[in-house]
């Protein structure tokens, strides 16, 4: 086959495929059914804010910022109705306590684990000679111990955990075969050890994204399986008629990665520069087609919850999500501009990669709308912070993905700390600060407890972004400077590695205080779980906060 | 929407598309690559030197794929032409790399086929380039009070040496090098088709 019949077959069939789709999902389309984005809510909730993470003075602030724009309807009869409804909520989130609270505890520990692994190997890159003298510390092991520890570690538990809490409840019913998931956890766990084990010993498949011996792999699988049961049995029992968009990015994820990482893994099936076009189909898509829609299911609950109003254009969400589905798979070999492989697959990517600015801009004016007149609610709901900022990080990265996948740009790009900049805006920027916020959202109802020390929320918050910004900015800084230098033949190459040194400095100041970030967030997270701090007004509360009675009655 | 099954059945196309253009039609079309012709393969050593890059994680810093000309001035560094296909024939697994925190690799061996100065280099890499942030692999090496017999003594710049001892390369150091030395694609290649196949 000619490069040109690929191309524009390959071309032809997703575009026919979008058309596809689009006709036959045009009912809920074009025929409008703004109910839908309703179905979150219970009858009359819209126009209440939900943050269970807010203290008092900050969601009666919550409240008002929120009534400032929208009057919400109030009468003793509804108000009764809403409660029974609750009930169902309260079931809901009863039935995943327990498993919610597991997931989210083990990604803390990686997520501990692997800023400090992270943290260690920025310091290598400019202090070459710290801890050289043992093997599993050198940086080519530590840096993948790192990213394993996020990829495999704090990500996936992260994001299994939100999924597991939120998914009974955008169905309406009880989580079923928890205890599934329990022990899927614990394969899963017991895996990623002996894998990242395996790395800082010397084993690993030799693949980026895929270090872990492939025989490791096989526990991955199953425990993957075994968390990926409860949510399907918990989707055939559903109570509602409608499946909310949430639901659509989470349920396709939980079934895009294991395939995902099933094709990766298979031994000795992958050879030559075959195995570096499969190496980056799964290296992009374990991010775009897992992490990303984990994230964005949560902003799309999670935003309209606490403020209390549907999501602007239902529709549009519909839109970005087949768009993300059809055009993401196909970005990953932009990792090869340039390299040796066929060059109609490079182009193939690139077009693709382009084409993301799609459903990114569908999701961003969605976000944008939904918020407009909202803004001052970001000062009283900490948990909104963190999931609106991800938001917009993920447009920042999306869109800056998009124009570095351009050849002129890769050019200098490619090779230099600049990917990595990239990288870390799109699984840090976006996915990790849409986790803290869900989880600050999830744990108050997971313990039926308030956060102890709201200050440490603020204070993680801001550590964390402010690092963050050191870091990527800094970051980009270098690698562009370091991509520029490699590119002018007069300079030596030592010259490149020269002039990144500042910005690897700042890579470490900021790193070292995203760490210090998580450890203000860990220990705030251990506090909680035991049930530290001032007694305030007792659980997190469903959607009223003025009156005990109301606490009893929707706490049922 | 109200089902499920459209949602996965939608979700599965999808992945499946992405599948056929980045990893099945790719499969098809380089299986039947052939080794570029001066190619030789790898031998145990060598082989086991590959490993000892893949353990260290030299393929984080360090690209196998020197750009084309015009793109980069890759080849004027005197890193080599670009690469084709049958140049990686014998790689699995690939180590093209992602980043050039170090220079290209894929001709250390015709670049610089010391093995001497390979070895000291990977005992510190300082006192070859001042500035390199390349670890040192001291692990790789033992420092003795006197060389015996069949040990590969490692000669340093002055100051770099122990005083009164001597470093001496242990097995994987000397695998490794072997490795490195084996990397050179500097035989021509017929330059790869402007328009593919």
């Amino acid at each position: 086959m000619n490069t040109i019949t690929i191309l524009l077959l390959t071309f032809i069939l997703s575009v026919t495929g979008l058309f596809v789709f689009i006709w036959s999902l045009r009912k809920n389309l074009f025929d409008d059914n703004p109910a839908a984005a309703n179905v979150i809510f219970t009858e009359g909730e819209i126009g209440k804010v939900e943050e269970p993470a807010a203290t008092q003075a900050q969601y009666s602030a919550l409240q008002h910022a929120v009534d400032a724009s929208h009057t919400p309807v109030r009468n003793p009869e509804l108000e009764a109705r809403m409660t029974a409804e609750l009930a169902d909520r309260v079931l809901a989130d009863g039935s995943t306590k327990y498993v919610t609270f597991v997931f989210l505890s083990c990604a803390v520990v990686w997520l501990i684990f692997a800023s400090t692994a992270g943290l260690i190997s920025s310091i290598k890159l400019h202090q070459p000679d710290f801890l050289t003298g043992y093997a599993w510390l050198t940086f080519g092991r530590i840096r993948t111990v790192h990213l394993n520890a996020v990829a495999y570690g704090w990500a996936p538990m992260a994001a299994f955990g939100i999924a597991i809490w939120t998914l009974p409840r955008l169905l309406k019913t009880e989580l079923m075969g928890g205890r599934f998931a329990l022990l899927g956890a614990m394969l899963w766990n017991a895996a990623l050890i002996a894998g990242l084990g395996s790395i800082a010993a010397g084993f690993n498949d030799g693949l980026e994204w895929l270090e872990i011996p492939w025989q490791i792999d096989i526990l991955f699988v199953v425990g993957g399986a075994l968390i990926g049961l409860p949510l399907v049995f918990t989707l055939q029992n559903r109570k509602v008629e409608h499946l909310y968009v949430s639901i659509w990015y989470m349920g396709a994820a939980l079934f895009w990665f294991p395939v995902l990482f099933l094709v990766g893994n298979l031994p000795g099936v992958h050879f030559g520069v075959e195995g570096a076009t499969m190496n980056w189909w799964f290296g992009h898509n374990v991010l775009g087609l897992f992490y990303t829609p984990v994230a964005l299911a949560s902003v799309y609950y999670f935003l309209p919850k606490i403020i209390g109003r549907p999501i602007q254009s239902y529709n549009l969400s519909l839109l970005g999500f087949w768009a993300l589905a059809f055009f993401y798979g196909q970005v990953g070999g932009h990792h090869l501009v340039g390299g040796p492989i066929p060059s109609w697959l490079v182009t193939l990517s690139i077009v693709q990669s382009m084409m993301m600015i799609v459903p990114v801009l569908a999701f961003s004016v969605n976000q944008h709308l939904t918020m407009r007149h909202h803004f001052k609610t970001l000062i009283y709901s900490p948990t909104l912070r963190f999931i609106v900022l991800g938001g917009m990080m993920y447009t920042l990265s999306s869109v800056q993905g998009s124009f570095e996948a351009l050849r002129s740009i890769n050019t200098v790009t490619h090779f230099t700390h600049f990917t990595v900049a990239h990288a870390h805006l799109g699984l840090y920027g976006f996915f990790s600060l849409v986790m803290f916020g869900a989880i600050y959202f999830v744990m108050p109802r997971v313990m039926s407890w308030e956060w102890p020390y709201p200050k440490l929320i603020a204070l993680h918050f801001w550590l964390v972004v402010l690092g963050f910004g050191i870091y990527f900015v800094g970051l980009s800084i270098g690698g562009w400077l370091q991509g520029v230098a490699m590119l002018d033949a007069s300079l030596p190459f030592m010259e490149s590695v020269r002039v990144t040194i500042p910005y690897l400095e700042s890579r470490t100041v900021g790193g070292a205080l995203m760490t210090l970030g998580h450890v203000v967030f860990a220990i705030h997270f251990v506090c909680m779980a035991l049930r530290y701090g001032h007694k305030r007004v007792g659980p997190a509360l469903f959607h009223r906060r003025s009156t005990a009675a109301g606490v009893m009655a929707a706490e049922g | 929407m109200e089902s499920e099954y459209k949602l996965l059945g939608g979700a599965m196309v999808t992945l499946a598309l992405a599948t056929a253009t980045l990893v099945v039609v790719p499969y098809l079309q380089l299986s039947d690559v052939q080794p570029s012709d001066g190619l030789k393969p790898y031998t145990s050593a060598q082989l086991r030197g590959r490993h000892q890059y893949i353990e260290n994680g030299c393929v984080y810093c360090h690209t196998q794929q020197p750009r084309a000309q015009s793109q980069a001035p890759d080849f004027k560094r005197g890193w080599g032409r670009a690469p084709v296909a049958g140049d990686y024939y014998y790689d699995s697994p690939h180590l093209l790399g992602t980043m050039r925190t170090g220079p290209d690799l894929l001709n250390i061996g015709a670049r610089q086929p010391s093995v001497d100065w390979n070895l000291g280099h990977l005992y510190q890499p300082r006192a070859y380039t001042p500035g390199s942030i390349m670890p040192a692999y001291p692990y790789m090496f033992e420092v003795k009070d006197k060389a015996e017999e069949g040990d590969k003594v490692v000669n340093l710049p002055p100051g770099y040496a122990p005083v009164g001892q001597v470093v001496v390369a242990r097995p994987e150091a000397l695998d490794l090098v072997e490795y490195l030395l084996a990397l050179d694609r500097t035989y021509p290649v017929k330059p790869p088709p402007v328009d593919a196949r």
